[in-house]
């Protein structure tokens, strides 16, 4: 077995072990990047110079007997929307390409903290807006289930590079299901954490009462690790949460006997793929057989949660995009006699078409006269949402849906189409809207080799409950057996 | 009610955003039918909702108002498109 196909825990054991070194962990990974990231183009940058000389250092320091944390040495891969200093954090945009951050966002320092090793920057939809990576401004990423089609997005290059074993984990960042739904076009467990429980400082702004940092992973396990790793209350970030530091290796436990579950026939119905649909009453019936209540139930409201969600989304991000002006930072034009030159300049020819769809889109919804139609009904039909989601929950310990509508899609299909690819997300922006945690899971394949992902949706800090469920069908499963195949696609 | 061509522009003016003749025809459309969709929303009863104003239900977290020094003025200033003696450079805005 290469090194690239562990999960991350069984790394840990190796590495603890003295079975292997950090430095050879590290450089089987950037051999194996060189390889294979030309056909699937996930990584913006790589950090390879720095990546060696830190692994080196870490066995080292191993060696010497020095007090490491087990997980120092393992590498990790990065959406590029975090900020790790002194390093390009571009979002995938024009705007940003030469940004170098000047600090560490704090996911960034936990993760120092446990001396783990950067693999890279990944790509993503411009500024995270997009559900396929095929608004990055530098390039697209390809599923490698399938060259032809798309990663889903927008942490696309997290999702492709996890499926592709180009990174043994990544994180990426959830608004409307940019974690959950490339996990699953992608085969992967991805988990977005309850809005609140993961710091968002040095994270790139989309919009700010809906983003959210989690793993993407191989497998539950190491999901569990990673978000006891980043987890935690921060000063810096005034919404995350002062709560209770959980370990959820704890809730690696495999047993949902009495677990009652509840089935949103709404996601089970219309505009759901056949087969994707299939794939989630077989996972219904599994829970079943392991011992839990599945039941059907209505989250009616939830159709108009896309609906809310652009809405919000986007006002949240034309004021959050209202910062780059080509003065401090990013990317200024050359074409400017006066300072309005400069702004409107820069932004013109800085940002691209979805950036620019949605800035507009938001802007109008905050407009004089549009204000109270838009912005403040969806506001208030968000109350709506989160009121019939604690009434789900006073009754269900989880919820389950598919991820996605359907499987990944092909480069292309949906690009002309924004509102087509808007509904893409109708499975996974409610959970963002009511700030609760879910998962996504891959379960199975379609008829044509592509991955299906179910997605658990957990009250809010509900995310034990979660990992249990997750881990029980894992246990009980075997997705992981098929490998992506890297068929189809001119490279 | 659909949206014109006039106010896809007066929205570019307050976004700050140049838009060619085929991105106002563009946008125009792409408008028209998310509003469209956006529209739905008025299908659901929200009398004596309140806005949910925080994910969390989080009040104003407020922290001492105490100066803390950024070291790292160099890597900031780095980023500047174009800066002098640690400032940022604009052109000249004040008229003779």
């Amino acid at each position: 077995m290469e090194l690239y196909e562990y999960t991350v825990h069984e790394l840990v054991e190796k590495l603890e072990k003295g079975e292997i070194t950090s430095e050879e962990l590290t450089k089987s990974y950037f051999k194996r990047i060189k390889e294979i990231d030309p056909k699937i183009k996930a990584y913006v940058s790589i950090l390879e110079e720095d990546a060696l000389e830190k692994a080196k250092k870490v066995d080292e320091d191993r060696k010497s007997g020095k007090t490491v944390s087990k997980f120092a040495g393992i590498p990790i891969g990065i959406k590029d929307n975090m900020c790790i200093a002194g390093t390009k954090t571009t979002c995938s945009s024009k705007m940003l390409e030469n940004f170098i951050a000047p600090y560490n966002a704090t996911v960034i320092d936990k993760l120092n903290n446990e001396g783990l090793i950067y693999l890279g920057k990944l790509n993503m939809d411009e500024f995270a807006m997009g559900g396929s990576t095929e608004y990055s401004a530098f390039f697209k990423t390809h599923n490698p289930w399938d060259l032809e089609r798309v990663p889903g997005g927008s942490s696309g290059g997290s999702a492709a590079a996890v499926a592709a074993e180009i990174a043994p984990w990544t994180l990426g960042s959830d608004t409307g299901g940019s974690i959950r739904q490339p996990s699953s076009l992608c085969g992967v467990v991805g988990l977005k954490p309850t809005y609140g429980l993961v710091s968002r400082y040095g994270l790139v702004a989309f919009a700010s009462s809906l983003d959210q940092i989690g793993p993407i992973t191989k497998d539950v396990t190491d999901s569990a690790i990673l978000l006891n790793l980043i987890s935690g209350h921060d000063e810096k970030d005034s919404t995350s949460m002062n709560v209770e530091k959980k370990d959820y290796t704890l809730s690696l436990i495999n047993d949902v006997k009495g677990m009652k579950i509840g089935l949103p026939k709404e996601y089970i119905g219309d505009g759901i793929d056949e087969e994707v649909k299939q794939s989630i009453l077989e996972v219904a019936k599994k829970y079943e057989e392991l011992g839990a209540t599945v039941e059907e139930c209505s989250l009616d409201v939830g159709k108009y949660a896309t609906a809310v969600y652009y809405i919000i989304a986007c006002a949240e991000a034309s004021s959050n995009l209202g910062r780059f002006d080509g003065i401090r930072y990013g990317y200024r034009t050359e074409k400017f006699d006066s300072l309005k030159d400069i702004y409107r300049n820069s932004r013109s020819e800085g940002f691209g078409p979805e950036v620019k769809r949605r800035i507009i889109l938001g802007t109008y919804v905050l407009s004089s006269g549009y204000y109270d139609a838009y912005y403040k009904k969806a506001q208030k039909v968000r109350t709506v949402i989160k009121n019939a989601y604690d009434e789900l929950f006073k009754k269900y310990d989880l919820l389950l849906t598919p991820t996605s509508p359907t499987t990944a899609f092909k480069i292309g299909e949906k690009l002309n189409n924004p509102l087509q690819m808007y509904l893409a997300d109708i499975c996974t922006v409610p959970v963002n809207i009511g700030g609760l945690p879910a998962m996504s899971l891959p379960c199975s394949l379609d008829s044509k080799g592509l991955p299906i992902g179910f997605q658990l949706i957990g009250k809010a800090f509900g995310e034990e409950t979660i990992f249990k469920a997750a881990y029980t069908y894992e246990q009980n499963s075997n997705f992981r057996e098929n490998k992506p195949t890297f068929k189809g696609g001119e490279i | 009610m659909a949206i014109s061509k006039d106010e896809i522009i007066h929205i570019a003016n307050l976004a700050c955003l140049n838009l060619s003749e085929e991105e106002i025809e563009r946008y125009t459309l792409d408008m028209q039918e998310i509003l469209e969709f956006a529209n739905t929303i008025n299908n659901v009863n929200t009398e004596g909702m309140s806005e949910t104003i925080a994910a969390n239900n989080k009040s104003n977290v407020l922290r001492k108002d105490e100066v803390k020094t950024f070291e790292n003025i160099e890597m900031l200033l780095k980023n500047a498109p174009s800066q002098d003696e640690g400032m940022f450079r604009i052109p000249k805005v004040i008229n003779n």
